[in-house]
């Protein structure tokens, strides 16, 4: 949906899908995860077909989740290298976060919390793939004391990343006419010059 | 199996306390290692009362047979060629599931009843309720439990808690010829274990012991070693085992208190939208954008 022919194009529908394809499988193992990370949860095994199907499918979606995420990381990584701009807007996330915006150093496409949260979950995703391959049982055979290691990485690395996709959801919700650039692509041009003035810039010359 | 609810001490990924009115004795079994003969008829009983049947496999040069434990083999014997002051010996050990007084496995599981520790010590994996996750290995400071390559599901030696349910002893015990493996009150055996460690400390063998690891909370599989000061030398028993610190660091605190972070950071997330209010795009650069639209188009009404 094109509501204003000059809104700017921040995702075309191949990002989206490989955005949604990362997100949905995020949330398939997030539910089948904590299943098994405390007895409080394993009730989510239910919603996977019961506690052996939960086992059996989980790694299955963390490869195709692995897959994924790899695309979308050689996709974007190179507009989320931090600059020292990145660095000053983050000494003063604070205010952003009091809802005092007015003084925030000019960003380019992403901001230095999206910058740090895109490297924090490659790193996650990194540790995740391989503690969960060490882990996956059926597929391959490991030393004890290795796996020991690779549960307790997985089990924490788990638990970081849930939290910081938390703050990277209530993030879109919480700044108004982001969520569409997910959903169908475009935001609006004074969306762009109020929390990308850099990108404003580049996409409009002005 | 054949144990009851009011039988139960713990369960696997129970966090609430299991039936507390019944307080039966602890047993255990005692194995003599020193009046073992290598004879494997407690194989042999094992698979026929549990009614298993590991492949039959091929010699590798040692008595060992089959080589491991695995899903269809409960108990194997391990030979053992030390020597120990100038001497060849022999040291012939039954491997099995120790029975631990503080189980590994049953708290790696992350299955509800898929472990269960009964109040007589018999530590007894329920394949109904196992997910084939494999944590149980993980726990255990034995190296015992073997997940089927056929079902996924993970197996070990039950203490025979069926027969022991019903006054019977577990099948291994029955069926020893020489009397090396023992059935009984945990206390019972201790003591037994008492007058075996003092007749063998009479024969020479000065570090003679009872085998029953503290760091596990005690075991009711116990051994009577000639050597016990160096269990390792009886195919690697380990000398002071011990839950890996992972597995505790892995199944203590830790995830509850995470659990609550994250309940924080969606609460904190839903409050700070309620009292800080969403980031909108501001009226002012919404203005700017519109009335540079609305010069763009007065100035090409203009060059018409």
């Amino acid at each position: 949906m094109i509501r204003d022919p000059k809104d700017l194009k921040r995702y075309n529908a191949s990002e989206r899908a490989n955005h949604w394809v990362v997100g949905m499988s995020f949330i398939l193992l997030a539910l089948s995860g904590l299943a098994f990370f405390h007895p409080a949860f394993f009730p989510l095994t239910q919603l996977f077909g019961g506690p052996v199907w939960t086992r059996i499918l989980h790694p299955w979606v963390g490869v195709l989740m692995a897959l994924a995420f790899l695309i979308i990381f050689v996709r974007f990584f190179r507009l989320n290298l931090m600059t020292r701009m990145d660095v000053e807007w983050l000494k003063k996330a604070k205010n952003m976060v009091d809802g005092n915006d007015h003084d925030m150093p000019e960003q380019g496409k992403y901001n230095g919390g999206q910058k740090a949260l895109f490297w924090t979950l490659g790193v996650g995703m990194l540790l995740m793939t391989v503690s969960g391959l060490l882990m996956w049982r059926s597929m391959f055979h490991v030393d004890t004391q290795i796996v020991r290691v690779a549960v307790v990485v997985h089990a924490a690395t788990a638990a970081v990343m849930i939290g910081l996709i938390f703050v990277h959801v209530y993030a879109a919700i919480w700044v108004k006419g982001t969520i569409r650039a997910m959903w169908y692509g475009t935001v609006t041009r004074a969306w762009a010059k109020q929390h990308h003035r850099g990108w404003y810039r580049q996409m409009t010359g002005k | 199996m054949a144990l009851q609810s009011l039988d139960i001490l713990r369960r696997s990924a129970t966090t609430t306390p299991s039936t507390q009115v019944r307080a039966p004795i602890e047993v255990a079994k005692l194995i003599d290692v020193s009046t073992c003969i290598g004879c494997k008829a407690c194989q042999v009983a094992c698979s026929e009362w549990n009614d298993i049947r590991e492949e039959v496999g091929e010699c590798v040069g040692v008595y060992d047979n089959p080589t491991d434990l695995s899903a269809k083999a409960w108990t194997v014997m391990r030979f053992a060629e030390v020597e120990e002051h100038g001497r060849l010996e022999w040291l012939i050990r039954k491997d099995g599931c120790m029975h631990c007084a503080d189980p590994g496995c049953l708290k790696a599981c992350p299955s509800p009843g898929a472990i269960i520790q009964y109040k007589n010590g018999i530590v007894d994996f329920h394949e109904e309720n196992c997910i084939g996750c494999g944590y149980c290995v993980t726990g255990c400071p034995f190296n015992v439990p073997r997940i089927s390559k056929d079902d996924g599901k993970a197996y070990k030696c039950s203490l025979c808690s069926d027969r022991v349910a019903v006054g019977q002893e577990p099948a291994c015990v029955k069926t020893c010829p020489t009397g090396a493996i023992q059935f009984g009150s945990k206390e019972d055996m201790k003591d037994y274990a008492a007058t075996r460690v003092e007749d063998l400390k009479r024969r020479g063998f000065e570090n003679a012991g009872l085998y029953d690891p503290q760091g596990v909370g005690g075991t009711h599989v116990m051994y009577v070693l000639h050597h016990a000061d160096k269990p390792e030398l009886y195919s690697g028993l380990p000398s002071n085992p011990s839950i890996s610190p992972l597995v505790s660091l892995w199944k203590g605190m830790a995830k509850p208190l995470a659990t609550l972070a994250l309940a924080g950071v969606a609460l904190g997330s839903l409050f700070h939208y309620v009292m800080k209010g969403p980031n909108e795009v501001s009226k002012e650069v919404e203005d700017e954008i519109e009335d540079e639209d609305k010069r763009e188009r007065a100035d090409k009404e203009a060059t018409k």
